[in-house]
């Protein structure tokens, strides 16, 4: 028997929080309460003046696994979620191969089991190589345990390719059909956000309308053909705006947007520096404030980061010539609780509904993000809300070190992290779990 | 100023002018029986240009000889680079030769900013993206000036043409602005920036309508690659809307002056009489773009005090 106590910290789960101490008992929460004392033999996990929370859910990841191991692996892009309080992770089928096929799929499903320090779920592509033009095999897909499709990276342009995707997926229970919302025809050659800084800047732009035209079609194909649609990284305020309505109107749509979308404009790019390049791009105040805002209201479910790891190499060129992307889930966390909850612009409550049980539900993990009570699967994240600290992309568990957040002071940091019991980070640091 | 990568670099007003002052001296060495002066002896000027450009790169290289710094070519399309070096490799393996600047041309706009941060030399831009190409803004100035100054303060300006493209609109908006000009961007829709938030400009899409207030009509080149983006439909149509004919010239004051960054296309945004005649600018645009990187690279690697 394999006995974990946390003891002195405040439970916060979607029933609410309270004082208590957490038992977990071979893999799975035995009791929660408080002056619970440990049992012979039980490790006591030192939780006071800390928050322990269902573990966090990051539904949107690139961990690079299989073909561009040298940016980021299961292995090492696990690590950081751990370290950044994730039990659970989506990861992005636009690997090389994509994960369009079961055998990938399989593959990457194995390797996790082995090797990984958090729950790993591939989504699955929507199309066939990602193309846009032929449906993946969804349903073998979605037999192996698949929720989200997506071609991710790209767009699926072709409304009717869209329109068939929505009435096919409809037959598999829970399977959501997710869409990197971005017009190829508007944002072709560019490379970030179309507003005046580009024009200033000289650097071809990818307009807002490129994002809120694809939205509002795909709003429309949900509607008609009954499909659930999530909007993957959502970037400005008119798709917040489309979303709301489609929801008032029963449309079965969730979003997520990211904490750089929530934090960063455009202006960032000003430097050239490719660390703040994107797709969808970083835009402009009056996106971040109506994303706020959509978060605030509902409209926005779910907090993803888009972590997308880049080798250095890739990253030390020039801004136009450099692949879009950032890392996210070692920091999302730490950047919500600084920028956004201690201002008092989310409560903690509402922060971590967007990080753990919001895009639980979405991305269909059942044993993540639920209400801290027994019987449970202990997947459990504490967060130590005062711990202060710098980034540095040197020193993140990532294998790359392209982050937005370079020497940000951020408060608040993941203590410790438990993935089915077991501790993947204890102390601030990450265990050797395998 | 450690590097030339904006106008915004030259600082203000003042500074520009002084520049400008000392552009009027090396004019004066380029008189000389034998125009060269001592003044950047040891130094190591390598030209790094990811674009064709003749025509600067020989500017540049020219300035760096009369100053008698050694002028190095680093010949982009038959080195390593299409052996596939990176530009930061590149760049670190000049750098480990012993230079101390680098002129550089890059088709990605802020090129020159990434190779800043990578090298202790000297960085000075020669052309970068969309975005700036500093040394044609000064010597656009120090041209006009010659004509129209010592004060530039309230001559309006026309820029016609690709503003959306154009690293000389951006560079000579900034440029000119801070010399007191009124500017005014025309052009289609198309092909003006999106947004121009803090541009200090006016836009107008008619070239007839701005022909008889201004006192320099400014042409860009235009591109016959953008009718493929849809950005207008033909030579022909761009020509009859916005090219400077002779007659549209008859319509202006009798001292406007025409300037052209080069290469002109005669007959498309320039008419071959308007390009020949004795308002235009645009042969001394290029004399003088030598004088004026003359007065870069000597403020830049000059150790102060006299030049002679």
């Amino acid at each position: 028997m394999t006995e974990f106590l946390l003891t002195g910290g405040r439970v916060l789960d979607a029933t609410g929080e309270r004082a208590a101490d957490v038992r977990v008992v071979d893999g799975a929460i035995a009791e929660v309460g408080p002056g619970l004392s440990a049992s012979a033999g039980a490790t006591v996990l030192d939780a006071e003046g800390c928050v322990v929370t269902p573990g966090l859910v990051d539904i949107q990841v690139h961990f690079r696994e299989p073909g561009r191991e040298e940016s980021e692996t299961i292995a090492t892009g696990s690590r950081a979620a751990a370290l950044g309080g994730c039990t659970a992770v989506v990861c992005m089928p636009n690997t090389e191969p994509p994960l369009d096929d079961a055998a990938v799929v399989q593959a990457v499903i194995a390797r996790a089991r082995r090797e990984a320090h958090c729950a790993v779920l591939p989504a699955g592509c929507i199309t066939k190589g990602r193309k846009g033009e032929e449906l993946a095999p969804m349903g073998e897909l979605y037999d192996l345990g698949v929720r989200i499709f997506t071609d991710d990276g790209d767009c699926v342009a072709d409304a009717g390719v869209m329109r068939r995707a929505f009435e096919y997926a409809s037959a598999l229970p829970d399977a959501v059909i997710a869409q990197h919302a971005e017009d190829p025809a508007l944002v072709r050659g560019g490379h970030m956000h179309e507003g005046a800084w580009s024009s200033r800047l000289g650097v071809p732009g990818r307009p807002a309308e490129a994002e809120s035209s694809i939205v509002a079609r795909d709003l429309q194909l949900a509607k008609r053909t009954g499909g659930r649609y999530h909007v993957l990284h959502m970037s400005c305020a008119a798709s917040a705006d489309l979303v709301r309505a489609a929801k008032a109107e029963g449309v079965r749509v969730t979003a997520e947007c990211t904490p750089q979308h929530l934090v960063l404009t455009d202006e960032s790019c000003a430097g050239y520096d490719p660390s703040f390049k994107m797709n969808p791009p970083l835009r402009e105040q009056a996106d971040v404030d109506g994303l706020r805002a959509a978060l605030l209201d509902g409209t926005i479910d779910a907090i993803a980061t888009d972590h997308a790891p880049h080798a250095p190499e890739t990253k030390d060129v020039p801004f136009e010539e450099a692949p879009p992307g950032m890392l996210g889930v070692e920091t999302a966390l730490a950047v919500v609780l600084t920028t956004l909850v201690e201002p008092g612009i989310l409560t903690l409550a509402q922060a971590l509904a967007a990080l753990s049980w919001n895009p639980a539900r979405i991305g269909g993990f059942a044993e993540h993000g639920s209400p801290l009570t027994a019987n449970r699967a202990a997947n459990l994240c504490v967060i130590d809300p005062a711990h202060q600290w710098v980034v540095e992309g040197n020193r993140l568990a990532s294998r790359s070190r392209n982050t937005p957040w370079e020497g940000w002071k951020l408060t608040g940091k993941v203590r410790h992290t438990i993935y089915s019991g077991v501790p993947t980070v204890r102390d601030f640091d990450v265990q050797e779990i395998w | 100023m450690k590097h030339l990568l904006s106008v915004d670099d030259l600082g203000p007003r003042a500074e520009i002018e002084k520049m400008l002052d000392l552009t009027e001296s090396f004019v004066a060495v380029q008189r000389r029986e034998i125009p060269k002066v001592p003044a950047l002896r040891g130094k190591v000027v390598v030209s790094l240009f990811y674009e064709d450009s003749t025509r600067t790169r020989v500017s540049f290289e020219t300035a760096a000889k009369r100053l008698s710094a050694d002028a190095m070519v680093f010949t982009v399309s038959s080195s390593s680079v299409k052996k596939g070096e990176s530009l930061l490799d590149t760049v670190q393996t000049i750098e480990a030769m012993g230079i101390d600047a680098i002129v550089m041309r890059h088709s990605a706009s802020g090129a020159p900013h990434r190779v800043a941060e990578w090298t202790s030399a000297s960085v000075i831009n020669a052309g970068d993206g969309r975005h700036e190409h500093p040394t044609q803004a000064l010597l656009d100035a120090f041209t006009l000036r010659r004509h129209r100054g010592p004060s530039l303060d309230g001559c309006r300006i026309a820029i016609v043409g690709d503003v959306k493209h154009s690293r000389v609109a951006r560079s000579d908006v900034k440029m000119f602005q801070a010399l007191g000009c009124e500017l005014t961007l025309v052009g289609p829709p198309t092909l003006m920036p999106e947004r121009l938030d803090g541009w200090p400009v006016t836009v107008s899409h008619d070239l007839d309508d701005v022909l008889p207030d201004v006192d320099v009509i400014y042409l860009l080149r235009i591109q016959r690659e953008r009718i493929g983006e849809a950005l207008f439909p033909s030579i022909r149509e761009y020509a009859d809307r916005w090219g400077l004919s002779a007659a549209r010239v008859e319509r202006c004051k009798p001292d406007m002056l025409v300037m052209h960054p080069g290469p002109m296309n005669r007959g498309i945004e320039i008419a071959g009489d308007v390009a020949d005649s004795t308002r235009s600018l645009v042969t001394e645009q290029v004399t003088n773009g030598v004088a004026v990187r003359m007065a870069v690279l000597w403020t830049l690697l000059g150790s102060g005090g006299d030049f002679v």
